[in-house]
């Protein structure tokens, strides 16, 4: 064969290739928004599950995993901050920051089943919190502390090195410099990177099957004081997550509409995060556009 | 002392500003640290414990195949082969990024290289929306298609390995490609134009010039691929079918590490030999990670040369 045949094979199998994946990506999202949306409805999204009989929603569910995430975010945000701050402006180039660089790395790619089972043994277990969103809520926190940290440090570096030259030559101090010159600057960057990180803590159950529990308590919508067992706002109840009700649906739910439920739960879990995708993209976009001065 | 003298000794409140962000920052990043080093301690202390207060017998966790912690063997030590859930582990690992490289590839440089910029960008889109699905929704695909599938067209009861590879092809595909086009992207341009005008064809510049100067990214890609693929817990465990028996084929049911721990952890008592068994698998976990990672940073520091 010669030259030109075999580049013009190549190329057909690499489009075939391509193609062939589109499908199959074409095929997942499709199948799970068909079979999902169809059970997607106001009822669906605001009753509480049911154990043995069909007709259950995923209304306490949901609620749980938008407060989880909540919380999460305000205990991880102001550590991988600080931490991003560290890395970006303060750290000396040496053996020490090489260990603390490494030992992020290691903790992002650590298997988010063992986080939850560290979680599990220290705060449930050892601190004696028991199943709770708080404990939930810090084993997420270990799980989204690395990414948080370095989107942090990538968007500050992304800044140019002048600001900070002009910062200084102003006579203002570094934290000063940072907090009013180079984190405004890097906001669009920082805030994209939360947005996207919602979006895994949103889905994530395997950390939250031992920590946050499988179990969802009947909670009172109208009692709001954080302090009484059956508030929304109470951070020691246990709390079964959306994601976490599927794996639980399936591995061992019987009630008659088990297959409906995970497939109307798998849906909204994937609308959410195209939500949290696309609105990551847009707001990134509208602050840059905001806070800079290009077109 | 006179108060001139006074303001000018004393740290002023730019200063004041500065050390308190600085410990701040310091704080975080030690606190970050101390969190990784303490999974590491409580993780290892538990795990060793097997083998220390239960006097299970390392070569025979590694090797044995026979798994129930609760019970001892004819030796008077407790039965914690762990062989089958190793085997199962590496077995859906290595099957994975065996089905998803070629396919990350091929799409990778489709997108970089053949591609309208429109259909680029959309690829991309869909590309991030696949790398943000939860990995329940993914077992539970591959409970109402792949399994299905697999028990119609391979035989078998459709839980086994064979599933558990496909469910994590597709969950490791989008990770693998969307990093084998960074790789790709940063090839300089000027690599491609020389190959092109010393009059190679397209396909002879993309194996011969692009592919081996990607060839460190798209490994690091691989790798981390693999490394997702082996720590993946729910997704793998819905579909693999949980019998901790040495698997005889690709299609009978299995069980991996993550899968035996998501199971195991509930149902055991903290301090039992069961449950310290358990915290052994969660140890190898670990220490897989730990080797992933080095992995990672020997391919890139070989890239770099």
């Amino acid at each position: 064969m010669n030259t030109k045949k075999v580049n013009k094979l190549a190329l057909a199998v690499i489009k075939l290739i391509a193609a062939v994946v589109v499908v199959i990506l074409a095929f997942l999202l499709g199948k799970i928004l068909l079979s999902g949306l169809p059970h997607v409805s106001w009822h669906f999204l605001t009753t509480p599950s049911r154990s043995f009989t069909a007709g259950g929603g995923i209304g306490i569910q949901l609620f749980n995993s938008f407060y989880l995430l909540i919380l999460t975010l305000l205990i991880s945000f102001p550590l991988s901050l600080g931490a991003g701050i560290y890395l970006a402006e303060y750290a000396p180039k040496n053996r020490v920051t090489e260990g603390v660089r490494m030992a992020i790395e290691v903790l992002s790619s650590l298997p988010s089943v063992v986080v939850g089972l560290f979680g599990f043994l220290l705060f449930v277990v050892q601190f004696k919190m028991g199943f709770s969103i708080i404990s939930g809520a810090i084993a997420l926190t270990f799980f989204n502390l690395p990414l948080l940290t370095r989107n942090v440090e990538d968007s500050l570096n992304n800044v140019p090195k002048l600001q900070r030259e002009a910062g200084l030559a102003l006579g203002l101090s570094k934290w000063h410099t940072v907090t009013k010159i180079i984190l405004p600057e890097a906001l669009p960057g920082i805030l994209t990177g939360i947005v996207l990180c919602a979006g895994r803590v949103f889905g994530e159950a395997a950390a939250l099957i031992y920590t946050a529990g499988q179990s969802a308590t009947n909670i009172d919508f109208s009692n709001w004081n954080p302090f009484d067992e059956s508030s929304p706002l109470n951070l020691f109840r246990p709390a079964e997550t959306l994601a976490v009700h599927i794996w639980k649906i399936n591995s061992e739910g019987i009630m008659p509409d088990a297959e409906q439920i995970s497939a109307g739960a798998s849906a909204v879990l994937i609308v959410a995060v195209l939500i949290f995708n696309l609105s990551a993209r847009y707001l990134g976009n509208r602050l840059y556009k905001r806070l800079t001065a290009s077109k | 002392m006179d108060p001139i003298r006074e303001k000018i000794l004393k740290p002023s409140k730019e200063t004041r500003q500065d050390i308190l962000g600085k410990t701040l920052s310091y704080a975080s990043i030690f606190l970050i640290v101390a969190v990784v080093l303490a999974i590491f301690l409580f993780v290892a202390s538990k795990g060793i414990a097997t083998f220390t207060e239960n006097k299970a017998s390392l070569v025979e966790f590694l090797t044995g195949t026979e798994w129930n912690p609760g019970a001892n063997g004819p030796n008077g030590k407790p039965l914690v082969g762990a062989l089958p859930m190793i085997l199962g582990s590496f077995g859906v690992t290595f099957l994975a990024a065996l089905f998803a490289t070629p396919f990350a590839i091929g799409t990778a440089l489709y997108m970089t290289e053949l591609s309208s910029k429109r259909s680029q960008k959309f690829m991309q889109s869909v590309i991030e929306l696949l790398v943000g699905i939860p990995s329940v929704v993914y077992g539970f695909i591959g409970l109402t298609v792949v399994v299905p599938f697999v028990r119609d067209h391979f035989g078998g009861s459709g839980y086994g390995i064979l599933s558990g590879s496909f469910v994590l092809f597709v969950m490791v595909l989008p990770t693998i490609t969307s990093m084998t086009v960074d790789s790709l992207r940063a090839v300089p341009k000027y690599y491609k134009s020389a190959s092109l005008a010393l009059g190679a064809t397209e396909w002879q510049t993309i194996y011969r010039v692009l592919l081996r100067a990607a060839m460190p990214g798209i490994m690091t890609a691989i790798v981390f691929g693999m490394a997702r693929a082996f720590g993946e817990a729910l997704a793998v465990q819905m579909v693999i079918g949980n019998a901790t028996l040495l698997p005889e084929s690709l299609l009978s049911p299995a069980s991996t590490l993550t899968s035996v721990l998501t199971m195991g952890i509930g149902n055991t008592v903290m301090g039992t030999v069961s449950n310290n068994a358990l915290w052994s698998l969660a140890l190898i976990l670990l220490l897989m990670s730990l080797v992933f990672n080095l992995a990672v940073r020997f391919i890139s520091r070989k890239g770099k040369m």
